[in-house]
């Protein structure tokens, strides 16, 4: 496996060097560097300990496309296709991501004065009969993801001990949690640098001069 | 060795958004802080952190905190250009306000508060949600605050204009992007290994 040397968010945003976006980011040298580390921390690490590395590109992917962010879910899913090389895994995970769409973010308040905003909405569960070809850790790890990336506020100790009981470690689930939060970072960072990018593309500026 | 949740008997739930500081109380176990290792200390950036459960609970992954914590710092402390302190801790106190993060967003709203001196407005920020009027500038950092926070995220052209349209050029729009998207992270963080509660630690 290469080390990824591009910075991942102006990849996945499309910012080029020596644009004014990439001067822009520049100033945030720091942010920028550590976002990459962050990255390379959680994706490509020396030691993958708790959580295989499979694991970790098979939730990067579901958390893009739950997100509606083909670019950075395909950038996921094509890690995990060369770390996997199982397309029935591919195929449920693709399958997975589509149940799983929807918006957000919902769940309940404690129970009090803001019980008034509570919001109900979709709880994932992944489908039984894909649960054989991802394996109980990694459904486990999906729901997981869903319930982060959707309803935050929603979570329980009840959905801790859920993964311990899925086989996952304390460690483990700081990893997954990492994971989840710092993509939930990515996929905002780059959306909203994407959508600044495009405002001052050539043909954008034209077009509010003319 | 087979690892198990932390019970937590809080009695003193906070269920209000508040300025008030507030503790919080880890669902996993946090290293033990006679255990932490040099490796441990470089992921928690400030060795004081080792006091805080939290950053002892994340510390189990140090390389990913290390990253984190400096990420977050960036965004936030690093004024020499760009956004004012004040409209950063808003776009972070907005988002935790909308994802319903009541922790994070009782840290930012003091924030806000101290850098912005405009404590009513934030207060109504808590207390009315993020349709609260704050004037039009605090109105644009909160609507693309939100917009992001948005899953599918909603930041169109439409907030990249209205950010503009009250005085802030694409450096500071890109200090709005950074800040309202760090908070995505450091809420679902906060609200998904543990709690925060009234009593004072």
């Amino acid at each position: 496996m290469s080390t990824e040397t591009r910075d991942i968010i102006d990849l996945l945003a499309g910012i080029e060097p020596g644009s004014s976006l990439d001067g822009i980011r520049a100033r945030r040298l720091q942010a920028r560097d550590n976002a990459q580390k962050s990255y390379l921390s959680l994706f490509e690490p020396a030691d993958f300990g708790d959580v295989p590395a499979t694991d970790r590109y098979a939730v990067a992917a579901f958390v893009g496309g739950v997100h509606g962010e083909p670019t950075v879910a395909n950038f996921y899913l094509t890690k995990l296709t060369r770390a996997a090389g199982r397309p029935e895994l591919i195929e449920a995970l693709k399958a997975e991501i589509e149940r799983g769409k929807t918006r957000g973010p919902y769940g309940a308040f404690p129970a009090g004065p803001l019980s008034t905003e509570d919001k109900t909405g979709l709880i994932y569960h992944v489908a039984e009969d894909r649960k054989a070809i991802l394996g109980v850790k990694l459904a486990a790890a999906l729901e997981h993801a869903h319930l982060l990336v959707f309803r935050p506020r929603d979570a329980k100790p009840a959905d801790m001990q859920g993964l311990l009981d899925a086989g996952w470690s304390s460690t483990g689930i700081v990893v997954l949690s990492q994971l989840v939060a710092f993509l939930s970072f990515q996929v905002r960072s780059v959306a909203g640098l994407r959508t600044l990018g495009a405002s001052l593309a050539p043909a954008a500026v034209a077009a509010k001069a003319s | 060795m087979s690892d198990s949740i932390v019970v937590q008997d809080n009695k003193h739930e906070p269920v209000v958004f508040t300025q008030k500081e507030l503790g919080w109380l880890p669902w996993l176990e946090p290293l033990p802080e006679a255990e932490l290792t040099e490796r441990h200390f470089a992921g928690l950036v400030d060795r004081s952190r080792a006091k805080s459960d939290y950053f002892r609970l994340l510390v189990r992954e140090p390389e990913v905190l290390e990253a984190r914590t400096k990420t977050d710092k960036d965004i936030f402390y690093n004024t020499a250009d760009g956004l004012p302190r004040a409209e950063r801790e808003l776009a972070a106190a907005a988002t935790s306000r909308y994802n319903g993060c009541i922790y994070c967003a009782s840290v930012h709203a003091r924030f806000a508060t101290t850098y912005s001196k405009r404590r009513d407005d934030v207060q109504r920020l808590l207390d009315e949600g993020i349709g609260a009027d704050l004037g039009p500038r605090w109105n644009a950092v909160v609507r693309a605050s939100v917009a992001l926070a948005s899953t599918p995220i909603a930041f169109g052209q439409e907030h990249i204009e209205e950010l503009r349209h009250v005085g802030l050029d694409d450096a500071e729009i890109v200090d709005v992007i950074n800040s309202a998207s760090f908070f995505n992270w450091a809420n679902r963080l906060m609200l998904s290994l543990g709690e925060p509660t009234m009593a004072a630690k």
